[in-house]
């Protein structure tokens, strides 16, 4: 098969990481946030398997799943904790969450 | 190959943007699923297979459909979708376009300096992976499962306290 | 007996501190014998060697004793010692003795005060001060006793310091004279610089050596003492502080700023008449000085309406008589002067007092009349005082010392007629003024109710008085009245002789004098004892007003001060409010309170912002390692 430019390659994983962080900072509803940071993760993920194609070892997809498995975990605490603030402060608005203000 | 990179590549551009922009959470997740099974195919088009398969097994399979339920349960509903499409203003965008902007330049710049190798990628069977976990990152294995399980009992635990509470 | 010397002022120094020490504690009793006995003590012992003194006098004419070394730097070793010569001898007499007698009088006076006892703590310290000013032998210590008398006055004028009037009077008073005693203080420095010593009579005898006559160090040297002078005997343009003054109670006045403190300046140029009389340009400055100042308050005296204003601005005008003398090269015709205005001074200050005392406190000689009868002690002591001021002729001790000023003034200030012309006029006005007041309090219909009675402390300090008032002049008579010299002869040792006019010339004089003293007694008595239609109709008129109000303010001097010195002192305040010079300090608080604020407003306690710094920071941060 014709090789994909390496370059090219992880410039989509960076405008992807950039995409993720635009999103954490501008969206301001909780679910909006935390699905901002998956894709950030996905972009690094990205990042690393191009990483381990260039080299043509395994490293790159082992710790391509090490972060699935860090996402999976991040996510389900992560979720809990929405669902535990949402009752706390009956709404997603994360600027409503601003005790530390001062 | 390379053909099927680019596709890839704009779908998960496209849809990524689709889901930052969204004010329906459950349409966010929908376009998040479809980057991820983009973002895929574009590690199978760069000799990764394994990773490709557990992309769409592991991530879209299993943390989106969590958070599909999740966001189904929370029951946001036509007012919430509204309250998001107002805060969404194009003046919102301003900053954090500035800052996304600068640190895609700055890691291109970074891309663009830094020492280029063979423009070749090799492909990596599984076979390989499975070497490399029981071997070298063998003790890494264990401590994943540690997270998992600290995740599994912390996720419980948080929300167990919520419902005992009500 | 030099070696006694030294308690004349220490007595009353202790006795202060005793009062001060016990701060109240004491019976009123205690506090009158302590604080009355120690000055009378003083006054004992000056006494006892006055009289040793004149039966044997000492070699030199003077003693001097040096009590300790003050400090000794390279160059500059000042001693703290007394020199007891004629002068001296008879400044600290008059201190001492009238001191006594006005403390024995305040004693009553000050009866059922609160601070009785601080009274008299600070009078003692007064005392002891003065005393130490005319005693001294040092120039430097000699600036110790007026500083001294500069603080007591100021503690004593606000004595009653519930009241912020009096506390303002005093302010006045310090700040006024603290502009003359840096001109002395200046003085100080040009005459240790330039000479190496301030012990007096050393000094004395190096200037004359070194300085020739009408050289511009000595001129700088007496123009600046006569700074210092002016400013505590309150001459123009110093003496704004003296009206005001009389916040104080009444023997504060009669001692402080009639008899003594006032009278330091014209010590202080007579000690020094040797600097002075190597510059003959400060002396006519000396002599016009006086001249203007006895004119300016003999005016302003006549259009008083209290009775303590008319004796303040009585005293600003006799010490101008004594400046007169000291500008003519008359030496101890001032010291003359000095002493007799001692005595009617006091005299009229306190029969003043006994006059208020008797009255609620009344101040207001419109609101008094008719007391002749009522208040005898106090109408004889009051018309003996005033003789003496007006010079009564012949009876009067002010007759003698008034007289000899202005045939010295006569004689010796020939070159400038206007001098004498101005004392001749003042004696009238003076005389007017005082008589005025003598009518108008105590003849006439009364308008205050008189309560109380005389008591024995009150009484025996006025009498005595009286009696100096009246005889204490013949000891000093012109030739034609007996030519008794017994006070120049004594001061012979310390001043040269006064050239007094003799023969025709003098009897001439002598007729002026009577004529202008009687002249003036007799048109207070036209004017004041009935005043006709006429002349009150012509008082009231619009003109009239205004002139009787600008001599009343004491020819507008705090008006003019007011609007050259303190509005725009008071401006340039408020245009500094905000504090230019500490702007760096100031700037550095304003500083740190905005960073502050920077800091607390980036504190926001939102998720998103604290993400979006993250991100900034990375940026920063991969920056920095990707330029470098």
């Amino acid at each position: 098969m014709a090789s994909v430019p390496l370059q090219q390659a992880m410039i989509l994983a960076i405008l992807l990481f950039a995409l993720g962080l635009a999103g954490v900072i501008m969206r301001r509803n909780f679910v909006f946030m935390l699905m901002s940071i998956e894709i950030m993760l996905n972009a690094t993920g990205l990042a690393f398997i191009i990483a381990g194609s260039r080299w043509g070892q395994a490293d790159g997809q082992v710790m391509f799943l090490f972060i699935l498995t860090l996402a999976a975990a991040e996510v389900a605490v992560g979720l809990a904790l929405i669902i535990r603030l949402r009752h706390r402060l009956d709404t997603l608005d994360s600027d409503a969450a601003n005790l530390l203000q001062g | 190959m390379n053909a099927t990179f680019y596709v890839a590549a704009v779908i998960a551009l496209l849809s990524t943007l689709c889901v930052i922009s969204r004010a329906n959470g459950v349409h966010a997740l929908l376009y998040l699923i479809v980057s991820l099974l983009a973002v895929a195919l574009v590690f199978y088009t760069l000799g990764a297979a394994f990773a490709a398969a557990l992309e769409v097994i592991i991530y879209a399979g299993a943390i989106m459909v969590l958070f599909v339920f999740v966001v189904m349960m929370m029951n946001l509903g036509k007012a919430t979708a509204a309250r998001e499409a107002r805060w969404m203003s194009p003046r919102l965008w301003a900053g954090p376009g500035v800052l996304s902007g600068i640190l895609t330049v700055q890691l291109g710049y970074v891309l663009a300096t830094g020492a280029v190798g063979p423009a070749a990628l090799a492909p990596v069977s599984p076979r390989d992976i499975g070497i490399a976990l029981f071997g070298p990152y063998v003790l890494c294995v264990e401590l994943a499962s540690m997270l998992l399980l600290a995740a599994l009992v912390g996720a419980y635990r948080i929300a167990n306290a919520e419902l005992e509470r009500r | 007996m030099a070696q006694t010397i030294w308690l004349i002022p220490a007595l009353p120094l202790v006795a202060a501190a005793v009062l001060m020490l016990t701060g109240g504690r004491l019976a009123s009793r205690s506090v009158a014998v302590v604080g009355v006995g120690a000055v009378g003590l003083s006054a004992c012992i000056a006494t006892i060697i006055a009289i040793g003194f004149m039966r044997a006098a000492p070699a030199g004419d003077a003693l001097s004793v040096t009590l300790w070394h003050w400090m000794t730097i390279e160059g500059f070793a000042p001693t703290a010692g007394l020199y007891l010569d004629p002068l001296s001898l008879v400044m600290m007499l008059v201190v001492t003795i009238v001191g006594f007698f006005i403390l024995l009088y305040a004693s009553a006076f000050m009866e059922g005060d609160e601070g009785y006892s601080r009274f008299f703590a600070y009078m003692n310290l007064f005392v002891a001060a003065m005393l130490v000013l005319v005693l001294a032998d040092d120039l430097l210590f000699l600036y110790v006793g007026w500083e001294g008398v500069g603080l007591c006055s100021y503690l004593l004028i606000g004595f009653w310091y519930r009241d912020a009037a009096n506390g303002l009077a005093a302010r006045k008073a310090f700040i006024v004279t603290r502009v003359g005693d840096t001109g002395l203080m200046l003085g100080l420095f040009l005459l240790f610089t330039q000479l190496h010593t301030l012990q007096i009579q050393p000094l004395m005898q190096a200037a004359a050596q070194t300085w020739p006559q009408g050289s511009s160090f000595a001129s700088l040297a007496a123009l600046l003492l006569l700074i210092g002078a002016c400013g505590k005997s309150a001459q123009i343009p110093l003496q704004t502080w003296l009206p005001d003054a009389m916040a104080g109670p009444t023997p504060v006045s009669a001692l402080i700023h009639a008899a003594t403190m006032v009278t330091a300046g014209v010590y202080l140029i007579a000690r020094t008449h040797v600097l002075f009389a190597l510059a003959p340009a400060v002396l006519l400055a000396v002599a016009a000085i006086g001249a203007a100042t006895l004119l300016i308050a003999a005016f302003a005296a006549l259009n008083q309406h209290d009775i303590k204003r008319i004796l303040a601005y009585s005293t600003i005008s006799q010490i101008g008589y004594m400046f007169l003398a000291l500008g003519v090269g008359a030496w101890s015709a001032a010291i003359f002067h000095f002493m007799i205005h001692a005595f009617f001074k006091a005299l009229l200050f306190l029969s003043a007092g006994a006059i208020t005392m008797r009255l609620h406190h009344e101040h207001d000689i419109f609101r008094m009349g008719g007391l002749a009868n009522r208040l005898p002690v106090a109408f004889w002591s009051f018309l003996i005082g005033s003789a003496s001021l007006a010079a009564l002729p012949i009876i009067t001790a002010g007759f003698y010392s008034k007289e000899m000023i202005l045939s010295a003034v006569w004689t010796g200030g020939g070159q400038v007629p206007v001098l004498w012309a101005a004392g001749v006029i003042t004696a009238f006005v003076t005389a007017l003024y005082i008589f005025r007041a003598v009518f108008i309090v105590f003849f006439g219909e009364a308008h205050t109710e008189v309560t109380g009675r005389d008591l024995v402390r009150i009484v025996l300090p006025l009498v005595v008085l009286s009696v100096l008032a009246l005889v204490g002049g013949f000891v000093e008579t012109p030739g034609l009245f007996g030519g008794v010299t017994l006070f120049t002869r004594f001061l012979a040792s310390v001043f040269p002789p006064t050239p007094l006019p003799n023969g025709q010339a003098e009897g001439l004089l002598l007729a002026v004098a009577v004529l202008i003293s009687l002249s003036g007694i007799v048109l207070a008595w036209r004017l004041y004892s009935r005043p006709a239609p006429q002349f009150l109709a012509w008082t009231r008129q619009p003109a009239i007003i205004a002139w009787r109000h600008f001599f009343l303010s004491g020819w507008g001097f705090d008006w003019l001060y007011d609007r050259l010195f303190v509005q725009p002192f008071l401006a340039l305040v408020q245009f500094n409010r905000l504090d230019a010079v500490d702007s760096f300090y100031t700037g550095l608080a304003i500083l740190a309170r905005w960073l502050h604020r920077l800091l607390h407003d980036s504190q926001t306690g939102r998720i998103r912002w604290y993400a979006g710094c993250l991100a900034a920071g990375s940026i920063v941060t991969l920056a920095v390692a990707v330029l470098r």
